[in-house]
């Protein structure tokens, strides 16, 4: 899948300081991303560890494509042929006490987890 | 794209450990230096592991090492012009005692870390609760605290290096792996990559897991394993967990991050050697019920994220550092699952091997000939 014009962001550059939040979850901008590919780090991988994109909640959901997109964008790669990071179980956050009761050998199984 | 060139100096591995030791070798004004790493900076055991900083060991080589660490860790940002932070939390590991063995060990740890200036002190139950108010003491025996223990963040402190190493002319060769190691007339000669060769006289074993393989290409065996280490981390909150918490005898560590998330692990003993990352729904489940059992009100977070990574094991459990018997053929792996706590000392102290200075810390005793020698330095202290 390539990036098309109607993804880029307006005023473009990273002169231009730029509000537009990519990652909901880590509040991360798409001026921090921009910078981050700026400066060399062109992989989802070490933006996503350095400035946390996409390891909340949502696991990357919505900022995923968005950053791989930047980095398409910036190297003239096409977004096929950009690694993205791994995905993570568990595939929803789980609460750990929640873990506990479902395994529990005296609960049904799928009731420990009501509490979710 | 071949990268046919010369080298003073090739180390093989782009995690904390060899982004240390190119950073200290180019301190040292070396010559040209090539960091070559297979995937990103990061990628393997430095980037999945539990970030902890302790000074508490059983071993006066483990102390004495991470002792120094830690000095280096606390002023690292500085001596290496990092511009973000290296997330460096000095808040103390607390170590919890369930069984008599481990007590007494407890004690013996101890009195050898203050024999060494670390300031670990050996608490009663209540003590450790009044640091940690959400532990359940109840059938904690004792424990030990050493305040200057802490955690950084693994990702910030090997780019913290390696943007020094570049500023210092590292040549940084990512996404490069290493295929052979040429060795003529029993010392090294050039190291073939999948894009090109390099030529060089010195190279540095800092790969990891994966150091028993990059041993062999160059002819040297070494008593040597991975092990798979799982690992989870929660949705951050607001801070209330200071100290690193860790029990040996339930195999368990937890700290909470400046970010506000928890990030815990817990060794499973019938792991098999192996190069697997893959995690498993049976650990989320028995790190949840330890995990709950020693911080009950953790059982209240969400998991987020769950993964796994390569501890590089040797048979004491003690990193195996310096010359080999191909000369040029350096090793700074079998962290044991310790590797990023010692880095910064790791780092200093081969540069001084390869630069023919004697050590800053005598570390004859953990060369590749203890095995043979039978001179094995057992760490009775590891989750």
């Amino acid at each position: 899948m390539a990036c098309t014009k109607a993804e880029e962001a307006p005023g473009g550059g990273a002169a231009a300081r730029n509000p537009v939040v990519i990652c909901r979850c880590e509040d991360i901008t798409l001026d921090e991303v921009r910078d981050l590919i700026a400066s060399g780090y062109t992989t989802m991988d070490e933006i996503k560890r350095i400035t946390r994109c996409g390891m909340g909640p949502c696991q990357g959901r919505t900022c995923r494509q968005l950053v791989l997109a930047e980095i398409a964008k910036a190297t003239g790669k096409d977004m096929a042929n950009i690694s993205p990071p791994r995905f993570r179980p568990p595939a929803k956050p789980v609460r750990l006490g929640g873990a506990v009761a479902a395994a529990a050998p005296d609960v049904e199984r799928g009731e420990g987890d009501g509490r979710e | 794209m071949a990268v046919n060139r010369r080298a003073d100096a090739v180390v093989i591995g782009g995690g904390v450990v060899g982004a240390s030791i190119a950073y200290h070798l180019a301190r040292r004004g070396f010559g040209r230096i090539a960091l070559v790493e297979r995937s990103y900076l990061a990628s393997g055991s430095t980037g999945r592991c539990g970030a902890g900083v302790r000074q508490q060991w059983g071993t006066r080589l483990n102390c004495l090492l991470a002792r120094e660490s830690v000095r280096m860790f606390e002023r690292m940002e500085d001596e290496l012009g990092y511009d973000r932070s290296i997330e460096f939390k000095q808040g103390g590991y607390l170590l919890l005692a369930y069984t008599d063995r481990e007590m007494n060990q407890f004690v013996k740890n101890v009195e050898l870390e203050q024999s060494l200036g670390i300031p670990a002190s050996l608490l009663t139950p209540a003590e450790a609760r009044a640091i940690v108010p959400m532990l359940n003491a109840g059938d904690v025996l004792c424990a030990t605290y050493c305040p200057t223990d802490g955690h950084a963040n693994p990702f910030h402190v090997t780019y913290a290096y390696v943007g020094a190493a570049r500023r210092l002319g590292v040549e940084v060769m990512t996404f490069t792996e290493v295929k052979g190691i040429v060795v003529e007339n029993g010392r090294v000669a050039r190291v073939v990559c999948d894009r090109g060769v390099i030529d060089t006289g010195v190279v540095v074993n800092a790969a990891g897991p994966y150091s028993g393989l990059v041993a062999r290409m160059a002819g040297v065996e070494i008593p040597f394993w991975a092990e798979r280490h799982q690992i989870l981390v929660t949705e951050p909150v607001e801070p209330v967990l200071r100290p690193m918490v860790m029990s040996f005898s339930r195999r368990i560590y937890c700290q909470q991050t400046p970010h506000g998330s928890f990030i815990m692990g817990m060794a499973d003993p019938n792991e098999q050697p192996g190069f697997s990352t893959e995690s498993s729904w049976k650990f989320l489940v028995e790190m949840a019920r330890e995990i709950t059992r020693v911080l009950p009100p953790v059982g209240d977070l969400k998991v987020v994220r769950q993964w796994a990574g390569l501890y590089d094991m040797t048979p004491d459990a003690h990193p195996i550092l310096g010359a080999t018997p191909v000369e040029g053929f350096y090793l700074a792996c079998g962290f044991s699952g310790h590797g990023f706590m010692l880095a910064p000392v790791t780092g200093r102290l081969i540069s001084e091997i390869i630069c023919d200075e004697k050590p800053s810390i005598d570390i004859t005793g953990l060369d590749l000939g203890r095995f043979e020698r039978g001179e094995l330095v057992v760490e009775p202290s590891v989750v």
